[in-house]
């Protein structure tokens, strides 16, 4: 943008806050938004309910479960294809790879190397903006998910942890 | 998914069916064998680390019996590999082996990883939620209005001859009479018959009469095939696309 607009990054940047502090002050109903690596002018929470009842816009459906585990998958793991998401969920993802498709969340973005040549998928800018994510990095780190952070319970000599141990102790009972 | 932890208070186990229709309708919540799994360890109160592999196998079995079929096939696969991981457990290390593997790490791992997924699932459904009730400029989604049609404002006469009009500049449609023509072979047959009476051989230009109706080439036509059919004539083209020949055929009298 700074580019097309042939301006320094500084006067960009100022023409910003101008407008976000002109929005901010004045009592406006819209606030400027960073998002998807560019900027919207959105409407703001407190006037939802509002505009619901005036009937101006309805909000957008909500995503099932299985929908945003396999967009879950897709933005970690992109590029990404239809089968490794299917292990990674333990089912079927064709009907929800389509139905994501048809959103403009997710779009194929190449072509696996392997049999088949099978299709890969990503996240589109679309996405970005439907999460309120600047960029992909905003998503949380894997070192910062809670079961990342959990360490595996010491062995003890009654029921040795589940990680392969090497000093020839015997095998968890069954049950 | 909060109503999950609600659902389970009694210890598994209890046969009601009462309890089993609950679980028809409710597995149709879970997104998948992983789902049920991590519901299953949670509510039961089982370290990951160290499943009780028998146990939950029996449970995980229990929950997804009442299924149908078609529904049950990613569960059963689950099924399956639980199974087969409790009777990898029950076999006996051979002696002297310095590695054991777990049969359960690879069914561990992929818990881990799930629940890594639904973790992302939260962050991701909190922030869908605010944004949701955000709206951008061009939000073009609008209520499907429908026109209400205003009354007529003209009378019964006038109405008929507006009708008149348009149907009087309107072209009268072509109608086709598709009128079934019958083929006479066994007129035509005689024809053959009378010519071959007279002379041995003959050309097809000699049978047909001189602008002859479509209705009498066919009927000639099968008529000749008829006729050799019963051995009465010969008929042989001595080229590609030549005139074909008719030859009277003694040698076999109809009997």
């Amino acid at each position: 943008m700074a580019a097309h607009a042939d301006d320094s990054e500084s006067t960009l940047e100022s023409a910003l806050s101008e407008l976000r502090d002109h929005y901010d002050s004045e009592g406006h109903g819209v606030e400027l938004v960073e998002v998807a690596g560019g900027w919207q002018i959105l409407t703001r929470p407190e006037y939802t309910e509002a505009i619901e009842r005036a009937q101006l816009a309805a909000r957008p459906q909500r995503l099932s479960a299985a929908a945003l585990e396999t967009l879950a998958i897709i933005a970690y793991r992109q590029p990404i294809g239809r089968a490794e998401i299917e292990e990674i969920r333990g089912v079927g993802a064709g009907a929800i790879l389509k139905s994501l498709a048809e959103r403009g969340l997710i779009d194929i973005v190449g072509r696996g190397e392997g049999l088949g040549r099978p299709l890969l998928y990503g996240t589109t800018p679309s996405f970005l903006e439907q999460f309120a994510l600047r960029h992909l990095e905003e998503l949380p780190r894997a070192d910062e998910l809670a079961i990342a952070l959990r360490a595996p319970r010491p062995a003890t000599p009654t029921s040795p942890a589940a990680a392969t141990t090497d000093n020839g102790e015997a095998p968890p009972r069954a049950d | 998914m909060d109503s999950v932890s609600d659902r389970f208070d009694e210890p598994l186990g209890v046969a009601d069916s009462a309890a089993a229709e609950v679980f028809v309708v409710e597995l149709a919540e879970y997104s998948g064998p992983l789902d049920l799994l991590l519901t299953l360890i949670r509510d039961e109160q089982i370290d990951i680390y160290d499943i009780p592999i028998a146990r939950i196998a029996e449970q995980f079995l229990a929950r997804i019996s009442s299924l149908k079929l078609d529904e049950a096939a990613d569960y059963l696969e689950m099924a399956a590999r639980l199974v087969r991981i409790k009777a990898q457990m029950l076999l006996p290390r051979r002696e002297g082996e310095d590695l054991w593997e777990d049969p359960r790490a690879e069914l561990v791992r992929r818990l881990l990883e799930y629940q890594q997924v639904r973790e992302v699932v939260d962050v991701l459904e909190r922030r869908s939620e605010d944004r949701r009730g955000r709206f951008a400029r061009a939000y073009t989604q609008q209520a499907a209005q429908i026109a209400v049609a205003r009354p007529l404002t003209i009378s019964l006469p006038e109405l008929l001859s507006a009708v008149d009009r348009v149907l009087r500049l309107a072209k009268k449609p072509h109608v086709h009479d598709v009128v079934p023509r019958a083929l006479d072979v066994d007129g035509a047959i005689g024809i053959v018959r009378a010519l071959l009476a007279i002379r041995a051989r003959a050309q097809w230009k000699d049978i047909l009469p001189r602008k002859a109706e479509p209705w009498e080439v066919l009927s000639l036509l099968l008529a000749l095939l008829e006729l050799a059919k019963r051995g009465e004539l010969k008929l042989a083209q001595p080229r590609a696309f030549a005139a074909f020949e008719i030859t009277r055929d003694s040698s076999s009298e109809a009997a």
